[in-house]
Protein backbone atom coordinates (compact mmCIF):
# COMPACT_ATOMS: atom_id res chain seq x y z
CA UNK A 1 0.00 0.00 0.00
CA UNK A 2 2.72 2.86 0.99
CA UNK A 3 4.20 3.52 -2.04
CA UNK A 4 7.70 5.87 -2.68
CA UNK A 5 4.64 8.86 -2.71
CA UNK A 6 4.77 11.76 -0.88
CA UNK A 7 1.48 10.74 1.62
CA UNK A 8 1.06 7.29 2.01
CA UNK A 9 -2.91 7.26 1.31
CA UNK A 10 -2.73 9.76 -1.61
CA UNK A 11 -3.37 6.90 -4.36
CA UNK A 12 -6.33 5.87 -1.97
CA UNK A 13 -7.80 9.29 -1.31
CA UNK A 14 -7.20 10.20 -5.28
CA UNK A 15 -9.86 7.12 -6.62
CA UNK A 16 -12.50 8.19 -3.66
CA UNK A 17 -12.33 11.57 -5.41
CA UNK A 18 -12.41 10.45 -9.18
CA UNK A 19 -15.37 8.08 -8.32
CA UNK A 20 -17.39 10.75 -6.59
CA UNK A 21 -16.73 13.52 -8.91
CA UNK A 22 -17.95 11.27 -11.78
CA UNK A 23 -21.33 10.42 -9.43
CA UNK A 24 -22.11 14.33 -9.43
CA UNK A 25 -21.78 14.43 -13.12
CA UNK A 26 -24.22 13.13 -15.89
CA UNK A 27 -23.80 9.82 -17.17
CA UNK A 28 -22.94 8.61 -20.81
CA UNK A 29 -25.57 6.58 -21.51
CA UNK A 30 -27.84 7.21 -24.38
CA UNK A 31 -31.57 6.43 -23.98
CA UNK A 32 -32.15 5.27 -27.42
CA UNK A 33 -34.98 3.82 -28.10
CA UNK A 34 -37.04 6.55 -25.60
CA UNK A 35 -34.50 8.99 -26.25
CA UNK A 36 -33.70 9.41 -30.49
CA UNK A 37 -29.78 10.24 -30.84
CA UNK A 38 -28.85 13.81 -32.18
CA UNK A 39 -26.84 12.62 -35.05
CA UNK A 40 -24.39 15.17 -36.86
CA UNK A 41 -24.71 16.81 -39.71
CA UNK A 42 -24.55 14.56 -42.37
CA UNK A 43 -24.98 11.58 -40.82
CA UNK A 44 -25.20 8.64 -43.24
CA UNK A 45 -27.84 6.86 -42.36
CA UNK A 46 -29.83 5.69 -45.70
CA UNK A 47 -29.60 6.77 -49.25
CA UNK A 48 -33.02 8.23 -50.74
CA UNK A 49 -33.92 8.49 -54.52
CA UNK A 50 -35.53 11.40 -56.29
CA UNK A 51 -37.11 9.11 -59.00
CA UNK A 52 -37.44 12.36 -61.02
CA UNK A 53 -34.31 13.33 -61.32
CA UNK A 54 -32.54 10.03 -61.82
CA UNK A 55 -31.79 10.24 -66.23
CA UNK A 56 -30.38 6.02 -66.00
CA UNK A 57 -26.93 7.51 -66.59
CA UNK A 58 -25.97 4.68 -64.62
CA UNK A 59 -22.61 6.36 -62.95
CA UNK A 60 -24.13 5.49 -59.50
CA UNK A 61 -24.12 1.59 -60.34
CA UNK A 62 -20.96 1.78 -61.95
CA UNK A 63 -19.39 3.72 -59.00
CA UNK A 64 -20.85 1.38 -56.73
CA UNK A 65 -17.52 -0.57 -55.01
CA UNK A 66 -19.46 -3.54 -54.19
CA UNK A 67 -22.04 -3.40 -57.04
CA UNK A 68 -25.32 -3.14 -54.64
CA UNK A 69 -27.10 -0.61 -56.74
CA UNK A 70 -29.69 -2.73 -59.46
CA UNK A 71 -30.84 -0.20 -62.29
CA UNK A 72 -33.48 -1.58 -65.18
CA UNK A 73 -34.70 0.97 -67.97
CA UNK A 74 -36.37 1.16 -71.17
CA UNK A 75 -36.26 3.80 -74.03
CA UNK A 76 -39.38 6.03 -74.97
CA UNK A 77 -39.69 8.25 -78.11
CA UNK A 78 -40.67 11.27 -77.05
CA UNK A 79 -43.25 13.32 -80.01
CA UNK A 80 -42.52 17.02 -79.35
CA UNK A 81 -45.11 19.36 -81.73
CA UNK A 82 -42.85 20.88 -83.76
CA UNK A 83 -39.67 19.41 -83.35
CA UNK A 84 -37.97 18.12 -86.12
CA UNK A 85 -37.41 14.55 -85.43
CA UNK A 86 -38.49 12.40 -82.39
CA UNK A 87 -36.64 12.32 -79.30
CA UNK A 88 -35.74 9.21 -77.14
CA UNK A 89 -35.60 9.63 -73.37
CA UNK A 90 -34.77 7.07 -70.79
CA UNK A 91 -37.34 5.82 -68.48
CA UNK A 92 -36.40 4.23 -65.27
CA UNK A 93 -38.02 0.52 -64.39
CA UNK A 94 -36.39 -0.33 -61.56
CA UNK A 95 -33.84 1.26 -58.57
CA UNK A 96 -33.10 -0.93 -55.86
CA UNK A 97 -30.19 -0.70 -52.98
CA UNK A 98 -28.84 -3.74 -51.34
CA UNK A 99 -28.12 -2.45 -47.92
CA UNK A 100 -26.72 -6.05 -47.10
CA UNK A 101 -24.27 -5.22 -49.14
CA UNK A 102 -23.98 -1.30 -48.98
CA UNK A 103 -20.55 -0.08 -47.11
CA UNK A 104 -22.12 3.52 -46.42
CA UNK A 105 -19.64 5.26 -48.22
CA UNK A 106 -21.58 7.52 -50.21
CA UNK A 107 -19.98 7.32 -53.78
CA UNK A 108 -22.73 6.89 -55.34
CA UNK A 109 -24.41 10.10 -53.72
CA UNK A 110 -21.61 11.91 -54.54
CA UNK A 111 -21.37 10.86 -58.46
CA UNK A 112 -25.14 11.36 -59.44
CA UNK A 113 -24.69 14.39 -61.75
CA UNK A 114 -28.24 15.07 -61.10
CA UNK A 115 -29.17 15.10 -57.56
CA UNK A 116 -31.19 12.35 -57.89
CA UNK A 117 -29.47 10.56 -54.76
CA UNK A 118 -29.56 12.04 -50.90
CA UNK A 119 -28.00 10.98 -47.67
CA UNK A 120 -30.99 10.79 -44.89
CA UNK A 121 -29.95 10.20 -41.03
CA UNK A 122 -32.34 7.52 -40.95
CA UNK A 123 -30.94 4.33 -39.74
CA UNK A 124 -33.73 2.33 -38.57
CA UNK A 125 -34.25 -0.18 -40.74
CA UNK A 126 -33.64 -3.32 -39.59
CA UNK A 127 -35.03 -6.45 -41.13
CA UNK A 128 -35.14 -9.86 -39.72
CA UNK A 129 -34.92 -11.38 -43.11
CA UNK A 130 -31.75 -10.23 -44.55
CA UNK A 131 -33.23 -10.39 -48.02
CA UNK A 132 -35.58 -7.36 -47.04
CA UNK A 133 -32.88 -5.29 -47.00
CA UNK A 134 -33.02 -4.39 -50.99
CA UNK A 135 -35.24 -1.56 -50.77
CA UNK A 136 -36.68 -0.99 -53.82
CA UNK A 137 -36.96 2.70 -55.74
CA UNK A 138 -40.71 3.39 -54.05
CA UNK A 139 -39.10 2.45 -50.51
CA UNK A 140 -35.88 4.62 -51.40
CA UNK A 141 -38.66 6.85 -52.13
CA UNK A 142 -39.91 7.13 -49.05
CA UNK A 143 -36.56 8.51 -47.73
CA UNK A 144 -36.94 11.31 -49.51
CA UNK A 145 -39.30 13.09 -47.09
CA UNK A 146 -36.30 12.40 -44.64
CA UNK A 147 -33.34 14.31 -45.91
CA UNK A 148 -32.75 16.94 -44.37
CA UNK A 149 -31.69 20.27 -45.62
CA UNK A 150 -28.64 21.20 -47.05
CA UNK A 151 -26.03 22.43 -44.03
CA UNK A 152 -25.52 26.01 -44.89
CA UNK A 153 -21.93 27.12 -46.26
CA UNK A 154 -18.55 28.56 -44.76
CA UNK A 155 -19.20 31.78 -44.72
CA UNK A 156 -15.35 31.43 -44.76
CA UNK A 157 -15.10 28.96 -47.71
CA UNK A 158 -15.04 29.19 -51.08
CA UNK A 159 -18.39 30.50 -52.94
CA UNK A 160 -19.67 27.70 -55.60
CA UNK A 161 -18.76 27.68 -59.05
CA UNK A 162 -22.14 27.94 -60.07
CA UNK A 163 -22.31 31.18 -58.12
CA UNK A 164 -19.22 32.55 -59.41
CA UNK A 165 -20.19 31.94 -63.16
CA UNK A 166 -23.49 33.19 -62.81
CA UNK A 167 -22.33 36.29 -61.42
CA UNK A 168 -19.68 36.75 -63.70
CA UNK A 169 -22.58 36.10 -66.84
CA UNK A 170 -24.46 38.89 -65.05
CA UNK A 171 -21.31 41.20 -64.91
CA UNK A 172 -20.18 40.95 -68.15
CA UNK A 173 -17.84 38.32 -68.56
CA UNK A 174 -14.77 39.84 -67.89
CA UNK A 175 -15.42 41.78 -64.57
CA UNK A 176 -14.10 39.62 -61.53
CA UNK A 177 -16.34 40.54 -59.01
CA UNK A 178 -14.77 38.30 -56.15
CA UNK A 179 -11.37 40.19 -56.16
CA UNK A 180 -11.92 40.62 -52.26
CA UNK A 181 -13.05 37.62 -51.02
CA UNK A 182 -9.76 36.47 -48.66
CA UNK A 183 -7.43 34.04 -49.38
CA UNK A 184 -8.51 32.38 -52.60
CA UNK A 185 -6.96 28.92 -53.22
CA UNK A 186 -7.10 28.34 -56.74
CA UNK A 187 -8.43 30.63 -59.55
CA UNK A 188 -11.96 30.30 -61.13
CA UNK A 189 -11.44 28.29 -64.27
CA UNK A 190 -12.13 30.21 -67.47
CA UNK A 191 -13.61 27.44 -69.53
CA UNK A 192 -16.24 28.06 -72.00
CA UNK A 193 -18.18 24.96 -70.66
CA UNK A 194 -21.60 26.85 -69.04
CA UNK A 195 -22.54 24.12 -66.55
CA UNK A 196 -19.32 23.79 -65.02
CA UNK A 197 -21.07 20.21 -63.65
CA UNK A 198 -21.66 18.39 -66.09
CA UNK A 199 -18.49 18.62 -66.97
CA UNK A 200 -17.14 17.73 -63.92
CA UNK A 201 -19.19 14.35 -64.29
CA UNK A 202 -17.69 13.38 -67.46
CA UNK A 203 -13.95 14.01 -66.37
CA UNK A 204 -15.04 11.31 -63.71
CA UNK A 205 -16.56 8.83 -66.00
CA UNK A 206 -13.93 8.71 -68.05
CA UNK A 207 -11.08 7.49 -65.58
CA UNK A 208 -12.43 4.13 -64.50
CA UNK A 209 -14.24 3.10 -68.07
CA UNK A 210 -12.12 2.04 -70.85
CA UNK A 211 -14.30 3.15 -73.59
CA UNK A 212 -11.62 6.10 -75.25
CA UNK A 213 -13.97 7.75 -77.38
CA UNK A 214 -15.87 8.93 -74.02
CA UNK A 215 -14.14 12.01 -73.35
CA UNK A 216 -15.02 15.59 -71.33
CA UNK A 217 -15.07 17.39 -74.54
CA UNK A 218 -18.48 15.54 -75.66
CA UNK A 219 -21.58 17.41 -74.75
CA UNK A 220 -24.07 14.84 -72.53
CA UNK A 221 -22.28 12.42 -70.87
CA UNK A 222 -25.26 10.60 -69.48
CA UNK A 223 -27.32 9.99 -72.80
CA UNK A 224 -24.05 7.99 -73.99
CA UNK A 225 -23.62 5.89 -70.94
CA UNK A 226 -27.03 4.45 -71.30
CA UNK A 227 -26.75 1.89 -73.82
CA UNK B 1 -51.68 -12.25 26.01
CA UNK B 2 -50.08 -8.46 25.08
CA UNK B 3 -46.84 -9.54 25.44
CA UNK B 4 -47.35 -12.32 23.06
CA UNK B 5 -48.38 -9.79 20.70
CA UNK B 6 -45.62 -7.59 21.35
CA UNK B 7 -43.20 -10.03 20.90
CA UNK B 8 -45.33 -11.30 17.47
CA UNK B 9 -45.30 -7.33 16.97
CA UNK B 10 -41.61 -6.95 17.22
CA UNK B 11 -40.39 -9.82 15.37
CA UNK B 12 -42.95 -8.67 12.16
CA UNK B 13 -41.10 -5.21 12.35
CA UNK B 14 -37.53 -6.94 12.58
CA UNK B 15 -38.40 -9.30 9.79
CA UNK B 16 -39.76 -6.65 8.27
CA UNK B 17 -36.67 -4.42 8.28
CA UNK B 18 -34.44 -7.66 7.00
CA UNK B 19 -36.26 -7.48 3.73
CA UNK B 20 -36.73 -3.96 3.17
CA UNK B 21 -33.49 -2.28 4.12
CA UNK B 22 -31.51 -4.66 2.04
CA UNK B 23 -33.28 -3.62 -0.92
CA UNK B 24 -33.01 -0.48 -0.60
CA UNK B 25 -29.27 -0.83 -0.04
CA UNK B 26 -29.07 -3.34 -2.69
CA UNK B 27 -31.21 -0.48 -5.27
CA UNK B 28 -28.77 2.09 -3.88
CA UNK B 29 -25.80 -0.07 -4.88
CA UNK B 30 -27.11 -0.28 -8.14
CA UNK B 31 -27.77 3.21 -9.02
CA UNK B 32 -24.75 4.43 -6.76
CA UNK B 33 -22.36 2.03 -9.04
CA UNK B 34 -23.83 3.31 -12.01
CA UNK B 35 -23.07 6.68 -11.65
CA UNK B 36 -20.03 6.38 -10.27
CA UNK B 37 -19.34 4.97 -13.25
CA UNK B 38 -20.66 7.44 -15.66
CA UNK B 39 -23.76 4.81 -16.29
CA UNK B 40 -27.67 5.25 -15.10
CA UNK B 41 -28.15 1.66 -13.92
CA UNK B 42 -31.37 -0.02 -14.04
CA UNK B 43 -34.38 2.39 -15.70
CA UNK B 44 -37.25 0.13 -16.36
CA UNK B 45 -37.84 -2.09 -13.92
CA UNK B 46 -40.88 -0.69 -11.80
CA UNK B 47 -41.36 2.33 -14.24
CA UNK B 48 -39.69 5.33 -12.70
CA UNK B 49 -35.86 4.53 -12.57
CA UNK B 50 -35.94 1.02 -12.16
CA UNK B 51 -36.86 1.17 -8.27
CA UNK B 52 -38.51 -2.33 -9.18
CA UNK B 53 -35.17 -4.13 -9.95
CA UNK B 54 -34.77 -6.05 -7.50
CA UNK B 55 -38.09 -7.29 -6.62
CA UNK B 56 -37.70 -8.30 -10.63
CA UNK B 57 -34.29 -9.77 -9.54
CA UNK B 58 -36.34 -11.83 -6.81
CA UNK B 59 -39.27 -12.86 -9.15
CA UNK B 60 -36.65 -13.69 -11.85
CA UNK B 61 -34.95 -16.16 -9.03
CA UNK B 62 -37.68 -17.64 -7.48
CA UNK B 63 -39.03 -19.06 -11.15
CA UNK B 64 -35.22 -20.39 -11.84
CA UNK B 65 -35.13 -24.13 -11.77
CA UNK B 66 -33.08 -25.75 -9.05
CA UNK B 67 -29.93 -27.79 -9.95
CA UNK B 68 -28.26 -29.73 -7.41
CA UNK B 69 -25.10 -31.14 -8.34
CA UNK B 70 -25.04 -35.40 -8.83
CA UNK B 71 -21.84 -35.21 -6.95
CA UNK B 72 -22.68 -32.60 -4.52
CA UNK B 73 -24.05 -33.46 -0.31
CA UNK B 74 -27.37 -32.47 -0.66
CA UNK B 75 -28.59 -31.62 2.64
CA UNK B 76 -25.51 -29.54 3.35
CA UNK B 77 -25.83 -28.25 0.22
CA UNK B 78 -29.24 -26.74 0.54
CA UNK B 79 -28.94 -26.11 3.66
CA UNK B 80 -26.39 -23.94 3.63
CA UNK B 81 -27.79 -20.37 2.41
CA UNK B 82 -29.99 -20.82 5.10
CA UNK B 83 -27.00 -20.71 7.18
CA UNK B 84 -25.78 -17.96 5.57
CA UNK B 85 -28.94 -15.45 6.37
CA UNK B 86 -29.98 -16.44 9.95
CA UNK B 87 -27.42 -14.54 11.47
CA UNK B 88 -27.60 -11.70 9.93
CA UNK B 89 -31.49 -11.60 11.08
CA UNK B 90 -30.55 -12.30 14.25
CA UNK B 91 -28.05 -9.90 14.68
CA UNK B 92 -30.40 -7.45 13.23
CA UNK B 93 -32.92 -8.29 16.40
CA UNK B 94 -30.58 -6.96 18.97
CA UNK B 95 -29.46 -3.58 17.03
CA UNK B 96 -31.48 -0.61 19.05
CA UNK B 97 -33.15 2.06 16.01
CA UNK B 98 -33.86 4.36 18.50
CA UNK B 99 -33.86 5.19 22.07
CA UNK B 100 -35.87 3.49 25.11
CA UNK B 101 -37.60 0.40 23.40
CA UNK B 102 -37.16 0.65 19.38
CA UNK B 103 -35.18 -2.68 19.55
CA UNK B 104 -36.08 -5.71 18.45
CA UNK B 105 -34.94 -7.02 22.14
CA UNK B 106 -32.78 -5.37 24.45
CA UNK B 107 -30.20 -7.87 25.43
CA UNK B 108 -27.42 -7.34 28.50
CA UNK B 109 -24.90 -9.03 26.43
CA UNK B 110 -26.21 -7.79 22.85
CA UNK B 111 -22.62 -6.96 21.44
CA UNK B 112 -21.45 -10.48 22.88
CA UNK B 113 -24.51 -11.95 20.57
CA UNK B 114 -23.89 -10.06 17.63
CA UNK B 115 -20.40 -10.49 17.11
CA UNK B 116 -20.59 -14.23 17.91
CA UNK B 117 -23.51 -14.93 15.58
CA UNK B 118 -21.85 -13.11 12.50
CA UNK B 119 -19.22 -15.37 12.93
CA UNK B 120 -21.52 -18.31 11.87
CA UNK B 121 -21.32 -16.86 8.28
CA UNK B 122 -18.30 -18.82 7.94
CA UNK B 123 -19.62 -22.00 8.27
CA UNK B 124 -22.16 -21.40 5.83
CA UNK B 125 -19.33 -20.46 3.69
CA UNK B 126 -17.70 -23.69 4.16
CA UNK B 127 -20.78 -25.61 3.77
CA UNK B 128 -21.64 -24.26 0.42
CA UNK B 129 -17.76 -24.78 -0.86
CA UNK B 130 -17.39 -28.77 0.30
CA UNK B 131 -20.83 -29.54 -0.27
CA UNK B 132 -20.83 -28.28 -4.18
CA UNK B 133 -18.25 -31.04 -5.44
CA UNK B 134 -16.14 -28.38 -7.33
CA UNK B 135 -13.18 -27.08 -6.90
CA UNK B 136 -13.66 -23.31 -7.44
CA UNK B 137 -15.86 -23.81 -4.82
CA UNK B 138 -13.74 -25.06 -2.67
CA UNK B 139 -11.15 -22.74 -3.14
CA UNK B 140 -13.26 -20.45 -2.93
CA UNK B 141 -14.19 -21.66 0.71
CA UNK B 142 -10.92 -22.16 1.88
CA UNK B 143 -10.09 -18.38 0.87
CA UNK B 144 -12.77 -17.46 2.53
CA UNK B 145 -12.16 -19.29 5.64
CA UNK B 146 -8.73 -17.89 5.82
CA UNK B 147 -9.55 -14.50 5.10
CA UNK B 148 -12.47 -14.67 8.04
CA UNK B 149 -10.61 -16.21 10.61
CA UNK B 150 -7.93 -13.71 10.13
CA UNK B 151 -10.39 -10.91 10.50
CA UNK B 152 -12.28 -11.77 12.90
CA UNK B 153 -9.95 -11.41 15.19
CA UNK B 154 -9.53 -7.15 14.50
CA UNK B 155 -13.24 -7.08 14.35
CA UNK B 156 -13.74 -8.40 17.83
CA UNK B 157 -10.24 -6.53 19.40
CA UNK B 158 -12.15 -2.91 17.54
CA UNK B 159 -15.48 -3.65 18.69
CA UNK B 160 -14.11 -4.71 22.52
CA UNK B 161 -12.04 -1.41 22.70
CA UNK B 162 -15.83 0.41 22.46
CA UNK B 163 -16.93 -1.68 24.84
CA UNK B 164 -14.95 -0.96 27.64
CA UNK B 165 -15.13 2.28 27.02
CA UNK B 166 -18.91 1.76 27.49
CA UNK B 167 -18.69 -0.06 30.09
CA UNK B 168 -20.85 -2.24 29.22
CA UNK B 169 -22.12 -5.23 26.11
CA UNK B 170 -25.54 -4.08 25.74
CA UNK B 171 -25.83 -1.42 22.52
CA UNK B 172 -27.90 0.56 23.48
CA UNK B 173 -26.24 0.81 26.42
CA UNK B 174 -23.39 1.88 24.19
CA UNK B 175 -25.09 4.00 22.57
CA UNK B 176 -26.29 5.69 25.78
CA UNK B 177 -22.84 6.15 27.21
CA UNK B 178 -20.87 7.61 23.59
CA UNK B 179 -20.15 11.33 23.82
CA UNK B 180 -19.04 13.38 19.95
CA UNK B 181 -15.56 13.58 21.55
CA UNK B 182 -15.64 9.55 20.92
CA UNK B 183 -15.20 10.17 17.26
CA UNK B 184 -11.72 11.29 18.18
CA UNK B 185 -10.51 9.04 20.72
CA UNK B 186 -11.92 5.68 18.83
CA UNK B 187 -11.33 6.63 15.26
CA UNK B 188 -8.40 3.78 15.00
CA UNK B 189 -11.15 1.13 16.12
CA UNK B 190 -13.95 2.66 13.79
CA UNK B 191 -11.84 2.41 10.79
CA UNK B 192 -10.45 -1.18 11.90
CA UNK B 193 -14.18 -2.54 12.74
CA UNK B 194 -14.80 -1.05 9.66
CA UNK B 195 -12.69 -2.13 7.13
CA UNK B 196 -12.88 -5.77 8.94
CA UNK B 197 -16.47 -5.89 8.77
CA UNK B 198 -15.89 -5.24 5.30
CA UNK B 199 -13.89 -8.29 5.30
CA UNK B 200 -16.25 -10.29 6.72
CA UNK B 201 -18.79 -9.70 4.84
CA UNK B 202 -16.99 -10.28 1.95
CA UNK B 203 -16.93 -7.19 -0.31
CA UNK B 204 -14.70 -6.00 -2.34
CA UNK B 205 -11.72 -5.06 -2.48
CA UNK B 206 -12.19 -7.96 -0.28
CA UNK B 207 -14.10 -10.43 -2.07
CA UNK B 208 -11.00 -12.92 -2.97
CA UNK B 209 -13.27 -15.73 -2.07
CA UNK B 210 -15.69 -14.76 -5.00
CA UNK B 211 -13.12 -13.28 -7.04
CA UNK B 212 -15.54 -13.65 -10.01
CA UNK B 213 -12.67 -13.26 -12.46
CA UNK B 214 -10.47 -16.61 -11.66
CA UNK B 215 -13.04 -18.43 -9.43
CA UNK B 216 -16.44 -18.00 -11.28
CA UNK B 217 -18.21 -17.56 -8.09
CA UNK B 218 -16.46 -19.09 -5.39
CA UNK B 219 -18.44 -20.84 -3.05
CA UNK B 220 -21.87 -19.73 -5.01
CA UNK B 221 -20.41 -21.25 -8.43
CA UNK B 222 -22.84 -23.90 -7.93
CA UNK B 223 -26.07 -22.27 -6.75
CA UNK B 224 -29.38 -21.41 -8.69
CA UNK B 225 -32.53 -20.03 -8.33
CA UNK B 226 -33.77 -19.01 -4.96
CA UNK B 227 -30.62 -20.90 -2.64
CA UNK B 228 -28.69 -18.07 -4.70
CA UNK B 229 -31.29 -15.27 -4.41
CA UNK B 230 -30.41 -16.14 -0.34
CA UNK B 231 -27.16 -15.67 -0.94
CA UNK B 232 -27.09 -12.50 -2.71
CA UNK B 233 -29.75 -11.24 0.07
CA UNK B 234 -27.24 -12.51 2.77
CA UNK B 235 -24.55 -10.08 1.41
CA UNK B 236 -27.07 -7.34 1.28
CA UNK B 237 -27.74 -7.94 4.76
CA UNK B 238 -24.63 -8.34 5.38
CA UNK B 239 -23.92 -4.77 4.32
CA UNK B 240 -26.93 -3.50 6.21
CA UNK B 241 -25.83 -5.50 9.69
CA UNK B 242 -21.87 -4.21 9.37
CA UNK B 243 -23.37 -0.75 8.53
CA UNK B 244 -25.91 -0.53 11.30
CA UNK B 245 -23.20 -1.89 13.75
CA UNK B 246 -20.30 0.68 12.63
CA UNK B 247 -23.58 3.05 13.43
CA UNK B 248 -24.35 1.95 17.03
CA UNK B 249 -20.99 0.90 18.17
CA UNK B 250 -18.74 4.25 16.66
CA UNK B 251 -21.10 6.94 15.52
CA UNK B 252 -23.42 7.47 18.53
CA UNK B 253 -26.60 5.77 16.90
CA UNK B 254 -29.58 7.21 17.74
CA UNK B 255 -27.60 10.55 18.78
CA UNK B 256 -28.11 13.35 15.85
CA UNK B 257 -27.86 17.04 15.79
CA UNK B 258 -31.17 17.41 18.08
CA UNK B 259 -34.87 15.73 18.84
CA UNK B 260 -32.70 12.63 19.88
CA UNK B 261 -35.82 11.08 21.35
CA UNK B 262 -38.07 12.21 18.96
CA UNK B 263 -36.12 11.43 15.54
CA UNK B 264 -33.70 9.17 16.84
CA UNK B 265 -34.78 6.27 14.59
CA UNK B 266 -34.16 8.69 11.70
CA UNK B 267 -30.83 9.32 12.98
CA UNK B 268 -29.89 5.84 12.89
CA UNK B 269 -31.35 4.94 9.92
CA UNK B 270 -29.48 7.70 7.91
CA UNK B 271 -26.01 6.56 9.51
CA UNK B 272 -26.66 3.32 8.56
CA UNK B 273 -27.23 4.49 4.81
CA UNK B 274 -24.18 6.72 4.68
CA UNK B 275 -22.11 3.99 5.55
CA UNK B 276 -23.81 1.66 3.11
CA UNK B 277 -23.01 4.34 0.85
CA UNK B 278 -19.38 4.37 1.73
CA UNK B 279 -19.27 0.70 1.63
CA UNK B 280 -20.81 0.39 -1.89
CA UNK B 281 -17.99 3.71 -2.54
CA UNK B 282 -15.04 1.46 -1.90
CA UNK B 283 -15.90 -1.55 -4.02
CA UNK B 284 -16.45 1.05 -6.75
CA UNK B 285 -12.63 2.37 -6.17
CA UNK B 286 -10.55 0.26 -5.05
CA UNK B 287 -9.55 -3.31 -6.83
CA UNK B 288 -9.28 -6.42 -5.28
CA UNK B 289 -6.69 -7.06 -2.61
CA UNK B 290 -4.43 -10.73 -3.17
CA UNK B 291 -4.68 -13.43 -0.66
CA UNK B 292 -0.93 -12.19 0.56
CA UNK B 293 -1.65 -8.53 0.68
CA UNK B 294 -5.24 -9.50 2.63
CA UNK B 295 -3.26 -11.43 4.83
CA UNK B 296 -0.90 -8.76 5.48
CA UNK B 297 -3.41 -5.97 5.77
CA UNK B 298 -4.91 -7.97 8.58
CA UNK B 299 -1.90 -9.00 10.49
CA UNK B 300 0.36 -6.43 10.08
CA UNK B 301 -1.89 -3.63 9.72
CA UNK B 302 -5.26 -3.78 11.80
CA UNK B 303 -4.50 -6.13 14.36
CA UNK B 304 -1.33 -4.03 16.11
CA UNK B 305 -3.80 -0.96 15.56
CA UNK B 306 -6.69 -2.83 17.65
CA UNK B 307 -4.81 -3.57 20.17
CA UNK B 308 -3.04 0.08 20.37
CA UNK B 309 -6.11 1.07 20.38
CA UNK B 310 -7.35 -1.29 23.06
CA UNK B 311 -4.43 -0.01 25.00
CA UNK B 312 -5.23 3.48 24.71
CA UNK B 313 -8.88 3.11 25.13
CA UNK B 314 -7.61 1.55 28.87
CA UNK B 315 -5.64 4.39 29.80
CA UNK B 316 -7.92 7.12 29.03
CA UNK B 317 -10.72 4.98 30.54
CA UNK B 318 -8.86 4.82 33.62
CA UNK B 319 -8.08 8.47 33.60
CA UNK B 320 -11.36 9.15 33.69
CA UNK B 321 -12.48 7.10 35.88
Amino acid sequence: MGDKRSVPGAGLAKGLAVTFRTLTRRSHTQQYPDVQPKLPPRSRGVIALLEENCTVCMLCARECPDWCIYIDSHKETVEVPGAARPRQRNVLDRFAIDFSLCMYCGICVEVCPFDALYWSPEFEYAEYDIRDLLHEKDRLREWVSTVPAPPAHDPNGEPAKEVVAAQRKANGGAARVQITRPARVRPPRSSQTAAPRSAGAGSQTASPGASAENSPDQDTPPASTTD
Amino acid sequence: MPAALEVVLRVAAVMAAFLVVPLVVGQMEHKVMAHMQGRLGPMYAGGFHGWAQLIADGIKFVQKEEVVPRAADRPVFRLAPIVALVPYLVALLVIPLGPGDLVGEPLDIGLFMVLAVVGVGIVAVMMAGWASANKYSLLGALRAAAQLLGYELPFVLAAASVAMAAGTLSLPGIVEAWRPWWLLWQLPALVVFFIAGLAEIRRPPFDMPVADSELVFGYMTEYTGLRFAFFLLAEYVGIVVISALTTVLFLGGWKGPFADVELGWLWTLIKVFAVSFVIIWLRVAYPRLRADQLQRLCWLVLVPLALGQLALTAVVRLAIA
